[in-house]
């Protein structure tokens, strides 16, 4: 796909993705690019080791982030990314692992000492542990604050929010209460892939019946003998056949705007009855 | 010892113990430059540790981007570092097209990079200013704020608002520029900017107070700004050329003629001419945007991204049906994750974007700058005196409602 967009260019290095990948072993998962952007997905137990390799003989001389993201249908949710950039080749690629809520993460302070923040900002936010980062704590959210925010089971109003209280003179924490629901819209369309269920599209998704109930003949209604034989009795042989509903209705007198109309082929009965209103309808 | 304190030999007084003492800078403190608080631990007035605690204007702003539209959460970027909002923005929108793919017109690309470069001279007034300020200064401060003011004119002009523009968009900008706004900002960059603030600086650059409270102090080495993440005028003022807008190139900076200014000692009063000197670095990027900007479309004429015009929608049902898409649900990313960063005024600015195909982002980190420069804070203040921190601070241009995001 040609390359449309004016995002920054960096410097492209051929072949840099077999050369990483064959230095990285068996501590690659993964290697891919998309965009222009090299990912390698590595072990977890191996991260400190790779990125020593990487700023080592790769030359990434910085860490410019580490990421948190949140996948929790996976059996290690998190994911943690490091962004790498080289000054001197100008070349950027991100390296990432897994991890889960009890699988600690080597920590890269030994590599980089701006990876203290960046990793206790990931624990902070997404409560994933760094084995070897001395100084784990809370970053960004409250002092005393529970739960990790930026998991996606993590309402996004929270569960306490705190005001001061002139009663008691200082600040109190008490559970969120909303005067209403957080209005939430989803604009997809219901026809692409929304995924909430309109009333009604429960029935598109019943399973298909293996076996469909028919009948031989009216008789068969279904519910029970007794109806069965009240319908016998209804549909008998000698049914009245349809009547004739007699001549034609005369064509109504031609006048300047309709003039006379052809004679009509075929039968047709007389509706002035039913279309006339009806004597104290109204 | 009995007492619990740990007791330590003064280095002036020789005959009597003196004990550490913390003392809290902040969260409410003029220099601190917002909220900050840093748990300082001092001997006299030397400071021996610093523990910057951030995070007091936390507004959880990546998890309220993930439950909004891409175009909802545009907004939120002029919300980080309120002094360079369009800096911000800047990042997303790249994020985007790159994962759309899509083509930005170039009087679109010329526009970006004006208004982001004058972004950079409206920030760096703020931060020249209240770096002098810190150590003492008031008038240059005054008179930078002039500038200021007629930026954030230029601003309004621009997208109606002062600070918070929302004016960038996947695909292009908002609206086009008007042709009297683009003459007055060319008369102001060759007339009353280099007027005004060149006499703000002849009273600060060579200063006798302002050079003793900022020369050689926090000198950070070439090994110690790369391992710490430095960027932008922190890491040029150490004397590496890293400069995003030169190296990796975005819109239309790679047909810009400019230069990088470097400093020699990495010390706060590099840093602070370091973007003095950028100041008039942007001004050039803005003549040469002003000569070369062509006319044509400002924004993509991919109708899935960008909105049609009003006239056309008032004719075309699928055009209203393209704007009333794009505002409701609002545009589909293709699945993929994307790194890119921008040169904001402050550093490298960056946002993380994953898109798991669907109208809102799956994650987007923000990569702040002042994140990385902060936490430099504890080497970069050990051992000097603690009004040294007020400098130290204003030199490291943190602002933070980028910082706590």
């Amino acid at each position: 796909m040609a390359t449309l967009h004016s995002a920054p260019r960096f410097t492209l290095i051929d072949g840099l993705k077999g050369s990483i990948s064959s230095a990285l072993g068996d501590h690659l998962v993964e290697a891919h690019e998309e965009h222009g952007e090299l990912l390698f997905h590595v072990q977890r137990g191996s991260i400190e080791t790779v990125l020593r390799t990487l700023r080592d003989d790769f030359e990434y001389q910085q860490l410019m982030e580490i990421a948190g993201v949140d996948y929790p249908s996976r059996d290690e949710r998190f994911e943690v990314v490091y962004m790498l950039l080289s000054v001197t080749t100008n070349n950027r690629i991100m390296v990432k692992c897994r991890a889960s809520e009890d699988t600690p993460v080597p920590t890269v302070t030994t590599l980089w000492p701006n990876a203290g923040w960046l990793e206790r900002e990931v624990f902070d936010m997404y409560g994933v542990l760094f084995d070897g980062n001395t100084d784990l704590r809370r970053i960004l959210t409250d002092y005393g604050f529970e739960g990790h925010p930026f998991r996606k089971d993590f309402p996004l109003t929270g569960y306490v929010e705190l005001r001061y209280s002139e009663d008691e003179k200082r600040v109190v924490y008490e559970p969120v209460k909303l005067a209403q629901d957080l209005r939430q819209f989803d604009f997809m369309s219901p026809w692409e892939g929304a995924d909430y269920v309109l009333p009604g599209d429960e029935k598109a998704d019943m399973p298909p019946i293996d076996d469909p109930k028919t009948t031989e003949s009216p008789k068969q209604t279904g519910a029970g003998a007794k109806a069965d034989e009240k319908a016998a009795e209804k549909v008998s042989a000698d049914a009245p056949a349809e009547k004739d509903g007699g001549p034609d209705a005369p064509p109504p007198e031609p006048t300047e705007d309709q003039p006379k109309r052809k004679k009509r082929v075929g039968k047709t009965t007389d509706t002035a009855k039913a279309t006339k209103p009806k004597k104290g309808a109204d | 010892m009995s007492t619990g304190f740990q007791l330590e030999e003064s280095p002036t007084t020789g005959d009597e113990t003196i004990t550490n003492y913390t003392i809290n800078f902040g969260p409410q403190h003029p220099a601190a430059h917002g909220v900050l608080r840093m748990v300082m631990e001092l001997d006299g007035e030397i400071i021996e540790r610093i523990d910057p605690h951030v995070g007091l204007l936390h507004r959880g702003t990546e998890k309220l981007i993930e439950h909004k539209t891409y175009l909802q959460a545009l907004p939120y970027f002029d919300r980080l570092d309120y002094c360079s909002p369009l800096a911000q923005e800047y990042s997303y929108v790249l994020a985007i097209e790159k994962l759309l793919n899509v083509e930005v017109p170039e009087r679109a690309q010329y526009i970006r990079v004006l208004f982001a470069e004058l972004t950079r001279i409206c920030n760096h007034m703020l931060n020249i200013g209240a770096h002098v300020m810190d150590v003492g200064a008031m008038t240059p401060n005054l008179w930078v704020f002039e500038l200021r003011e007629d930026c954030m004119n230029f601003f309004e002009r621009m997208s109606g608002a002062r600070m918070h523009h929302a004016y960038l968009r996947p695909g292009g900008v908002h609206q086009d520029v008007p042709e009297k706004l683009l003459v007055d900002i060319g008369e102001w960059i060759d007339t009353r900017l280099p007027e005004l603030f060149g006499d703000a600086m002849s009273l600060v650059l060579d200063n006798r107070i302002f050079k003793q409270r900022n020369v050689d102090i926090a000198v950070v080495s070439k090994e110690d700004a790369l391992a710490w993440g430095f960027s932008g005028p922190m890491i040029r003022a150490a004397g590496i050329p890293w400069d995003l807008r030169k190296s990796q190139p975005y819109d239309v900076y790679d047909r810009m003629e400019f230069d990088i200014p470097v400093g020699t000692n990495s010390d706060c009063y590099d840093r602070f001419v370091v973007r003095v000197k950028e100041v008039y670095e942007s001004a050039k990027i803005i003549k040469q945007c002003l000569r070369d900007m062509p006319t044509g479309p400002i924004a993509s004429n991919d109708r899935k991204v960008s909105p049609p015009k009003r006239a056309e929608m008032k004719q075309s049902m699928e055009a209203l049906i393209h704007h009333f898409k794009l505002y409701t649900e609002g545009f589909h990313v293709p699945a993929g994750e994307v790194y890119v960063a921008t040169e904001s005024p402050k550093g490298e600015f960056g946002v993380y974007l994953v898109s798991d195909g669907s109208n809102k982002p799956y994650r987007c980190k923000i990569r702040p700058t002042a994140f990385s420069h902060l936490q430099a804070m504890d080497f970069m203040s050990k051992g000097h005196m603690l009004p040294d921190a007020t400098a130290i601070l204003g030199a490291i241009d943190v602002v933070f409602g980028e910082c706590d995001r």
